[in-house]
């Protein structure tokens, strides 16, 4: 019959000689190559002290973002509760106060905005939707925790640092100052 | 009268304790190093990292899994002989002590005159002791497989305890061979004959060869470790174990492995000599005791080297079944020890004649 491939391999089955029935030759070529695999590199990342990077489109958990004089951006249009397929963001809008002016851009602002990140498919359709540029998902992803309550993100955690009052805090969260790849992204770099 | 047959040589008394306490508690520490070399070369040869989070490179490893032990619940099962499945792991732990009484560790210590021989008990049938505390090792095995009373671990009882006594008779077999050549059966003896890297192992490789393999048979070590096959029949004799129960088992099993490596340095490898170097005149130079000192850090240096090999081959060769193993005892080692015995008979003949 005609080989499929070029990879087929005759078995041979002819019966062992003297020298192969010994199996030494090939105990003694077995442990050549264990050995020689203790000089090899290791393809593990040790990871919790080192990651692979990401490419700048990896969607891990959200981030709320604030513009540059560190205002909301959320308007609480809802919008991207609308577009999520899990029905994992849930929130409630708020009118702005006259002396809140300097907390949030518009009128209106999100009073309670959550994420259960248990429900979330990291879609970024809510990215998507949004017409604020208020939601991104940011390159961390992996969380943790003891109670299924924890996984319901609240603004503490989602809101990123004011770059007014914390830039550090802001730049890191933006994945500036360092070698990984941002964060989050910001306007510039979606347009 | 009474008073002379009572006198103890203090001193002597005294140095005897000193080195058991040492050399016990030396082939503890070792023994659970063993573990982590094993897990760290394990790793190291499968392209992994191995155990890398309790200490620097994982050295508190062994302290974790110890204390993990003896934290876990100790379970006796209701219908098993509980005398017997106590004394299982005592017995197998030691049998797996004693053994290192008649190794010498090195030659001797010069202090106020006296020499202190690093050797706890130089008994003139050194190798027989050791045969024979080898062999009791079997009741470890099989008393902890029949109290469990549990049919599949009396079956990893049986199948163990009549390797290692397969193993023993090849292993015997060997031996007399080199025997054969020392005229001694005390380790110091032979030892000493091998000083200036006379090793034994340019006149009997295959009773090295011989002795290696069934060293492993009688350690329960991987290519022969049927008596536990950890990761397909079941735990083996110790299924029923947990906590430090099973600790003593795999405790053992690594004691035991220090103890052959340092039994085959001692036999073949010229146990404490300093290789291509004159002993006899490099204490003369420098001194008994940094040399006696230096020549324990070679056997230990040798002893790692074995350990290393041990730990090497667990990781390469995979496991023989029931069948090729007895096929390679009875039918391969046996009569190959007993050729290599009268090809050895036959040439000491002729150089005497």
């Amino acid at each position: 019959m005609q080989p499929l491939t070029s990879k087929a391999k005759v078995v041979d089955r002819r019966p062992m000689n003297m020298w192969e029935r010994m199996y030494l030759p090939a105990i003694a070529k077995g442990m050549s190559i264990t050995f020689g695999h203790m000089f090899k590199k290791r393809p593990t990342v040790n990871y919790p002290e080192k990651t692979r990077p990401f490419s700048p489109v990896f969607r891990g958990l959200h981030v709320l973002n604030r513009d540059e004089e560190g205002r909301e951006r959320c308007t609480a249009c809802g919008l991207c509760a609308v577009a999520c397929p899990a029905e994992a963001i849930t929130m409630e809008g708020a009118e702005r106060l006259p002396s809140e002016e300097g907390l949030y851009r518009e009128e209106k602002y999100a009073a309670k905005y959550e994420i259960n990140m248990l429900r979330c498919i990291f879609c970024g359709l809510c990215e998507e939707a949004c017409p604020k540029d208020a939601i991104y998902l940011s390159e961390t992803f992996a969380p943790s925790n003891y109670t299924r309550k924890g996984f319901i993100y609240g603004k503490e955690e989602l809101l990123i640092p004011d770059p007014k009052t914390d830039p550090e805090a802001f730049a890191r969260a933006r994945g500036e100052h360092g070698q990984e790849a941002p964060a989050v992204k910001t306007n510039s770099q979606m347009r | 009268m009474h008073i002379t047959l009572l006198a103890l040589d203090w001193t002597l008394f005294i140095d005897k304790v000193i080195l058991i306490v040492i050399i016990l508690g030396l082939s503890l520490v070792i023994a659970m190093y063993e573990t982590w070399a094993e897990r760290k070369v394990a790793a190291l040869m499968q392209d992994r990292r191995g155990p890398n989070r309790a200490g620097p490179g994982g050295l508190l490893q062994p302290l974790a899994d110890g204390l993990k032990l003896f934290m876990k619940e100790e379970i006796v099962p209701g219908s098993s002989n509980r005398l017997l499945f106590i004394l299982g792991p005592g017995l197998a732990m030691l049998t797996a002590m004693m053994t290192s009484a008649v190794v010498p560790w090195s030659s001797y210590l010069e202090v106020g005159g006296r020499h202190f021989d690093l050797q706890v008990a130089d008994v003139n049938i050194g190798i027989l002791y050791v045969f024979g505390v080898v062999s009791m090792g079997v009741y470890g095995v099989m008393i902890g497989g029949w109290a469990s009373n549990n049919k599949f671990s009396l079956l990893a009882a049986v199948r163990g305890a009549s390797q290692i006594i397969s193993y023993e008779l090849a292993m015997g077999l060997s031996i007399i061979s080199l025997l054969m050549i020392t005229g001694s059966l005390s380790l110091r003896t032979i030892v000493q004959e091998q000083q200036n890297t006379h090793y034994y192992i340019l006149y009997q490789p295959v009773g090295f060869l011989i002795f290696l393999v069934c060293s492993f048979a009688e350690c329960n070590r991987t290519p022969f470790d049927l008596s536990e096959a950890d990761n397909e029949l079941n735990m083996g004799f110790h299924l029923e174990y947990s906590s430090m129960k099973l600790g003593f088992y795999l405790f053992s099993e690594y004691v035991n492995v220090f103890i052959s490596s340092a039994v085959m340095a001692t036999l073949y490898f010229g146990g404490y000599d300093i290789p291509f170097v004159d002993d006899a005149a490099l204490a003369q130079h420098w001194g008994q005791n940094p040399v006696a000192i230096l020549q324990a850090v070679c056997f230990f240096a040798k002893i790692v080297c074995f350990i290393f090999f041990f730990i090497w081959v667990r990781w390469t060769i995979p496991r023989f079944r029931y069948d090729q193993l007895m096929k390679l005892g009875w039918k391969m080692l046996i009569p190959l020890a007993i050729l290599n015995m009268l090809v050895t008979g036959f040439l000491i003949l002729l150089r005497h004649h």
